[in-house]
């Protein structure tokens, strides 16, 4: 079934095929180009259903389609290794069990030891580190397995900031889930908000209007712009270049406040609800904004020079975490991890909604996956979207701020995309007889994503971990729910 | 080099002059909310239910528990009357849990330490963070203090990386049963006396996450909260403000005529 991103469908005309069937679709779709965005399972009468929402980025279509197990089914990792996470998923959720799958771990679960790699041999060794780390950052438990200063394989324990995001969202009445959509990880409070809002209006049948679109908009871009700038001088930091920590460390706050001015709240909480926003940008702010996004605009580019012209920053960057396309691909990888190794996508750019499907975004991409060119691809994003804002307050389109949402329809599947400031951020709410909630299924792009760091510190030095861990910036309440 | 120099001197110097003059914020920021029960209609409970977290009482004595709250507009915009508004204060932060609980226009109490306790840390305290399933929100803005405008250092307070080299534990997140043991044992390894800073509305109450079986509904119960820092998540200037407060570096607690938010 083909479906334009986000759209709600009957949940009885989306195709239920045979295990096999579903699994040589999924495997010909992702072979001829699609990714794997979505795969998730429900309980019906006992039994599990498994949803597969590939994307298909160069036609900007989506195909769904579902098939019903019980206990086993052939694993499709082995073949497509996009599903390794997915798979390791279902098989915690619904003790379904993915056979041949090459490391059915937990994802999430803490209930029984983790069955860590474990490597014998002369000179090696392994580090542990966390949950509890150095800075004031998220918890999780890295074991790099290495052999003298060479790190074999880093393993990832997440799942320490579990805290049954979708049951309560799935669980929960309507005032309490534009809250905790906002809460899945609180730097990406628009774009998780943005996600749980279009997929709420295709339930609802809501369309909002050109102006609370832009607006949307203009939050959205304001995230990525805080986002990326704080990256910019956190890399700065972890190579000792301290200036340019110092620097992009106020531009990000200068981002945030704009938000602030905006949404009252420097994250931009409560400013998305299903139907459209609540604040409006007036006038005065408007001629505001313009004056600090065009200060801003050439702050950017002087600190971004300074870090990119200093040798010693790019003798830090260049080479080191590479991540080439071939396996970014292969695990389908998303955001700017993807773009900087030459992979086109970006939801903005392929699966456009709201205002994007009117005012487009050029894709920054680079080519040599490494931590240069994943801070290339923020500096050049940050760059793109500081036009976008500026056309965008240009030219700010009429409308109502808030539109009715008539109750969510029964028996449908809504699925939403967005194009959060680290990448492809996939919503979907599945309604049951009554028209409430009976699945809410959440994938942020850092659940991709965790890979792609095991994968760019092989072969790499323990020493080289911060610097590449920072290049990727990966949630854990994101990926933890 | 030069160009360092030269962006070095364009820049100057963005450090806040706080505390010796107060932090204006924006028309819309949703700061300390005030509460008119003579507005209230008999019997109305509208506010009460839209609050997404219960944080609010209506119908008889109106009450609002900061340590719920999470600075929503939903109990704004339910009220038909207006009695319930925002400031642009930033100063929430108490010592004592019922001191969250508003009942009007009051200014959440912070009791400066002892003199014992601030003679120890008044001028050098050193905290661990731990995030117990925060969504992050609060470690940016705990990052933030970090940052030139705000530099906390400059007071003598710094996170430090290991439990063993501080003298309090800073909570973020409704603990998940997945944390709950680095947090307890984290806490375990800092030397006594030692403080713990609840940020939050998800350490002080549960927030969003409040009720869910994978969590606890904070840090309430599991270990001795010295300070309450609510929001969500708290404005840079709340923490700094608070942590001030705490170190009796800021003595004026006198109320201060801040503007209804828009």
């Amino acid at each position: 079934m083909i479906l334009k991103n986000p759209q709600a469908v009957d949940e009885a005309a989306l195709p239920v095929l045979p295990i096999q069937e579903f699994r040589s679709t999924v495997l010909r779709a992702v072979l001829e180009g699609a990714r794997l965005s979505a795969f998730f399972g429900r309980f019906i009468n006992g039994k599990v259903k498994l949803y597969a929402l590939l994307a298909h980025d160069e036609t900007g279509e989506c195909t769904a389609i579902a098939t019903i197990v019980q206990d086993a089914y052939p694993s499709l990792t082995p073949e497509c290794p996009q599903a390794q996470g997915f798979e390791r998923e279902v098989a915690e959720q619904f003790a379904i069990r993915a056979e041949g799958h090459p490391w059915l771990k937990p994802v999430r679960s803490h209930r029984s030891p983790y069955p860590f790699f474990q490597v014998t041999g002369e000179e090696t060794h392994e580090v542990a580190v966390g949950p509890v780390h150095a800075g004031i950052i998220e918890p999780g438990h890295f074991r790099f397995h290495c052999q003298g200063e060479r790190i074999l394989h880093l393993e990832i324990q997440l799942g320490y900031q579990h805290r049954g995001v979708e049951q309560l969202l799935a669980g929960s009445p309507a005032k309490r889930m534009p809250i905790l959509a906002e809460s899945i990880a609180g730097d990406t409070v628009i774009g998780h908000g943005l996600a749980f809002c279009e997929a709420m209006e295709t339930l609802g049948g809501c369309q909002i209007s050109p102006r609370a679109q832009a607006l949307r908009g203009v939050a959205l871009e304001l995230e990525r712009l805080a986002n990326h700038a704080g990256d910019l001088g956190a890399l700065g930091t972890d190579v000792g270049f301290l200036p340019a920590a110092a620097y992009f460390g106020r531009l990000r706050g200068e981002f945030l406040n704009l938000l602030m001015e905006l949404t009252g709240s420097r994250y931009g909480r409560s400013f998305l609800r299903p139907g459209g926003v609540s604040y409006d940008l007036s006038e005065t702010q408007r001629t505001d904004f313009e004056q600090r996004l065009a200060r801003a605009q050439k702050e950017l580019q002087t600190f971004a020079r300074m870090l990119f012209d200093t040798p010693s920053v790019i003798d830090r960057f260049e080479g080191t975490g590479i991540v080439t396309r071939q396996v970014s691909e292969a695990l389908g990888f998303v955001g700017s991890v993807a773009r900087a190794c030459g992979s086109h996508r970006d939801v903005r750019h392929d699966h456009p909604s709201g205002i994007y499907q009117f005012s487009h975004l050029p894709m920054m991409t680079a080519d040599t996956g490494d931590v240069h060119a994943r801070a290339l691809v923020r500096w050049l994003e940050a760059e793109r979207s500081l036009v976008f804002l500026r056309e965008q307050l240009t030219s700010l389109p009429e409308g109502e701020l808030h539109m009715p949402c008539s109750p969510m329809m029964p028996n449908r599947v809504a699925f939403s995309m967005v194009e959060g400031w680290r990448g492809e951020i996939v919503h979907v709410a599945i309604t049951d007889a009554q028209g409430s909630i009976a699945r809410y299924k959440v994938i942020d792009p850092s659940f991709h994503n965790w890979m792609g760091l095991a994968m760019a510190v092989r072969n790499g030095e323990i020493s080289d971990f911060p610097l590449c861990n920072k290049s990727f910036n990966l949630s854990y309440a994101g990926h933890d729910l | 080099m030069l160009k360092i120099l030269a962006t070095r001197v364009e820049q100057g110097c963005r450090t806040l002059p706080f505390p010796s003059a107060l932090a204006t914020l924006p028309e819309r920021f949703r700061g300390r909310p005030t509460l008119d029960h003579s507005k209230c209609p008999d019997g109305c409970q509208a506010c009460a239910d839209a609050c997404p977290v219960q944080a609010l009482q209506a119908g008889g004595a109106m009450q609002l528990d900061l340590g719920r709250c999470l600075f929503c507009r939903d109990c704004l915009d339910a009220c038909p009357e207006g009695a319930i508004a925002y400031t642009r204060d930033y100063r929430l932060a108490s010592t004592k849990r019922q001191d969250l609980v508003l009942q009007g226009d009051e200014v959440p109490r912070v009791h400066a330490l002892d003199q014992k306790m601030r003679k120890l840390f008044g001028r050098s305290l050193k905290l661990r963070e731990v995030c117990a399933g925060s969504c992050n929100g609060c470690e940016m803005e705990l990052q933030a203090l970090n940052n030139v405008v705000f530099d906390l250092g400059r007071f003598g307070v710094q996170f430090v990386a290991s439990p063993r080299h501080a003298d309090g534990l800073i909570v973020t997140g409704p603990v998940t049963e997945n944390m709950r043991v680095a947090l307890l044992n984290t806490y375990e390894a800092i030397p006594s006396p030692k403080l713990v800073i609840a940020v939050g509305a998800c350490a002080i109450s549960g927030g969003p996450f409040r009720d869910s079986a994978q969590v606890r509904n904070g840090v309430e119960g599991l270990l001795p909260v010295d300070l309450y820092l609510p929001g969500c998540p708290p404005h840079p200037l709340t923490l700094l403000d608070g942590l001030l407060r705490l170190l009796g570096r800021i003595e004026d607690q006198t109320a201060v005529n801040y503007p209804r938010s828009d």
